[in-house]
């Protein structure tokens, strides 16, 4: 569904991303693992439209996209939930899932339907649904950017560290709701640092070191294999 | 207390008026945190505009509409003249265009038209005064305020309500992360040089009329008084460039009424000093801003 094949990324002289290639196949849940500084998070945004590449292809849906633009790409259907937990402060619950909604915005009768699902699926967005988004704690709001990204109806997912800087209940939490997405269809790619909850829900895993993919293999396999700790701590 | 209700419509009609304007300046700079300097520019197309349409008989609310919608244009072209090309680019350049394209506008009144002051058409209720309370006031100064009012309610449905004005909240504190979600950048901006446009126009309908023609450089002094009213308010709230505009009507027309005559030449001179107190005060402006984002 997604592929990327050597792509090249830079902060001017700074190569963050080299000659990367790897793919995403329909309602896979495929992670992507690594020290911090790997360039998962370039990564990330990259597909999503937010960084340019410097060299190689994206292509989703057998559509090339590699030059496509942030709007474009969620678009196309695939949506971005960013690593800063990037909530509009201002903005009540309601209000990002309004905006989240953008694209289908003269559908209003489904976009309340699907505001109805995402607040079932996380019932604390309903309590506080008026309340602004910079006052919800940092679950809350990995929930409401989740949410956010749902309302785009995506076919694919892309999660950028989504339990980063959260309480360890709250990061099973997340996990939990990441294994009831998978298991709706959707497609997920997930950039995690905490590997071991990553390799519990992926299909398939990719480990990153200094921008470039070391280790590929199915969740099973990298699980397993015993120098994923040298990888991962840059060994 | 004749005096008291004078000094009000005094102050409300003139912060209205300085609201309007720095809400205008304040909506481009919460968005693509750059300075317009080419806005007061569109006080003048509204005025020449007025100018040019003198003595085609038409009635004066179309000549109006017409300045208004001239002034939305050009506000519209101003972001595809001066700061899409270069927008990405640098700060610095985006701060040259604006000046450059604000002298252009004002060099090219000057040459097709006139460097000397243009009678504007204006309607009679412009130049009629009522009684309030005992208090004579122009008409005018109530056409003011209740253009204030209609406006900042107009203003804050659209904000609040719809989703254009979701999108363009979200767009002034991560404007990368709007963008993500299917907002277009282009559509955005565009919209906020067009809401600045349109408020400047309205503004420039009651400015204009208080003065009664149009002159080159007349955009300077709006332009002025929307910058320091948005300094002292904060750069990036909007309440705060509401709250700015009245505070310094508030601080003007206090001298006016307070400094002996022969000071009053140097009003302005008072009125920065109170502005550079306030600044002290506050180095922020009175109301913090959301969040700061990223330029794009």
């Amino acid at each position: 569904m997604i592929e990327i094949t050597n792509l090249d990324v830079r902060y001017g002289a700074i190569r963050a991303i080299k000659d990367v290639s790897l793919n995403v196949q329909q309602g896979e849940l495929v992670t992507v693992l690594g020290a911090n500084g790997a360039g998962k998070s370039t990564l990330m945004l990259t597909i999503a439209g937010a960084l340019k590449a410097a060299g190689g292809k994206i292509t989703f849906d057998g559509r090339d996209v590699t030059a496509a633009t942030p709007e474009k790409m969620v678009r196309y259907g695939i949506a971005m939930v960013p690593e800063t937990r990037d909530v509009f402060p201002d903005l009540t619950v309601v209000e990002n899932l309004r905006l989240g909604a953008y694209l289908h915005r003269s559908d209003k009768a489904g976009v309340m339907a699907d505001m109805e699902k995402v607040k079932d699926l996380f019932p604390r967005l309903r309590e506080r649904e008026i309340q602004a988004a910079g006052t919800l704690s940092g679950g809350e709001q990995q929930m409401l950017v989740i949410a956010r990204a749902l309302m785009s109806r995506p076919k694919v997912l892309l999660l950028d560290e989504p339990s980063l800087g959260l309480a360890p209940t709250v990061v099973d939490q997340i996990f939990e709701m990441i294994r009831e997405l998978k298991a709706t269809g959707i497609t997920i790619l997930l950039v995690e640092q905490n590997a071991t909850k990553a390799l519990q829900v992926a299909d398939r895993a990719y480990v990153m070191q200094l921008g470039e993919v070391v280790v590929q293999g199915s969740a099973e396999e990298i699980a397993g294999s015993s120098d994923l700790s040298a990888l991962y701590l840059g060994g | 207390m004749t005096e008291l209700i004078q000094f009000v419509i005094d102050v409300l009609a003139l912060g209205g008026a300085y609201a309007l304007m720095a809400l205008g300046l304040v909506i481009v700079y919460g968005i693509l945190k750059l300075v317009n300097f080419a806005y007061g520019e569109l006080i003048m197309v509204a005025g020449y505009t007025l100018f040019l349409m003198d003595g085609t008989g038409l009635p004066w609310l179309v000549m109006a509409a017409v300045a208004v919608l001239m002034s939305i244009f050009f506000g519209v072209a101003t972001d595809y003249v001066a700061f899409r090309p270069v927008r990405a680019k640098s700060v610095t350049a985006v701060l040259i265009t604006s000046f450059a394209f604000s002298t252009i506008l004002q060099n090219a009144a000057l040459l097709f038209i006139s460097p000397r002051a243009r009678n504007i058409p204006l309607p009679d209720v412009f130049s009629t005064t009522v009684t309030i309370g005992g208090a004579v006031t122009p008409l005018r100064n109530l056409l003011t305020i209740a253009a204030t009012i209609v406006m900042l309610t107009l203003f804050t449905w659209l904000m609040r309500r719809s989703i254009l004005g979701i999108a363009m909240r979200a767009a002034a504190t991560n404007f990368t992360m709007a963008r993500m979600l299917g907002v277009p950048a282009n559509l955005i901006i565009s919209s906020a040089f067009a809401i600045s446009g349109l408020l400047a126009g309205v503004v420039s309908l009651f400015w204009l009329g208080r003065i009664g023609s149009v002159v080159p450089g007349i955009g300077l002094e709006p332009l002025l008084v929307a910058f320091i009213a948005t300094v002292i308010g904060g750069m990036r709230s909007v309440p705060g460039a509401v709250l700015g505009g009245f505070l310094l009507a508030l601080i003007d027309t206090s001298l006016n009424h307070i400094l002996p005559q022969d000071l009053l030449k140097f009003r302005d001179a008072f009125t920065f000093s109170f502005v550079i107190l306030i600044l002290l005060w506050k180095p922020d402006g009175l109301i913090k801003g959301p969040a700061s984002g990223q330029r794009t």
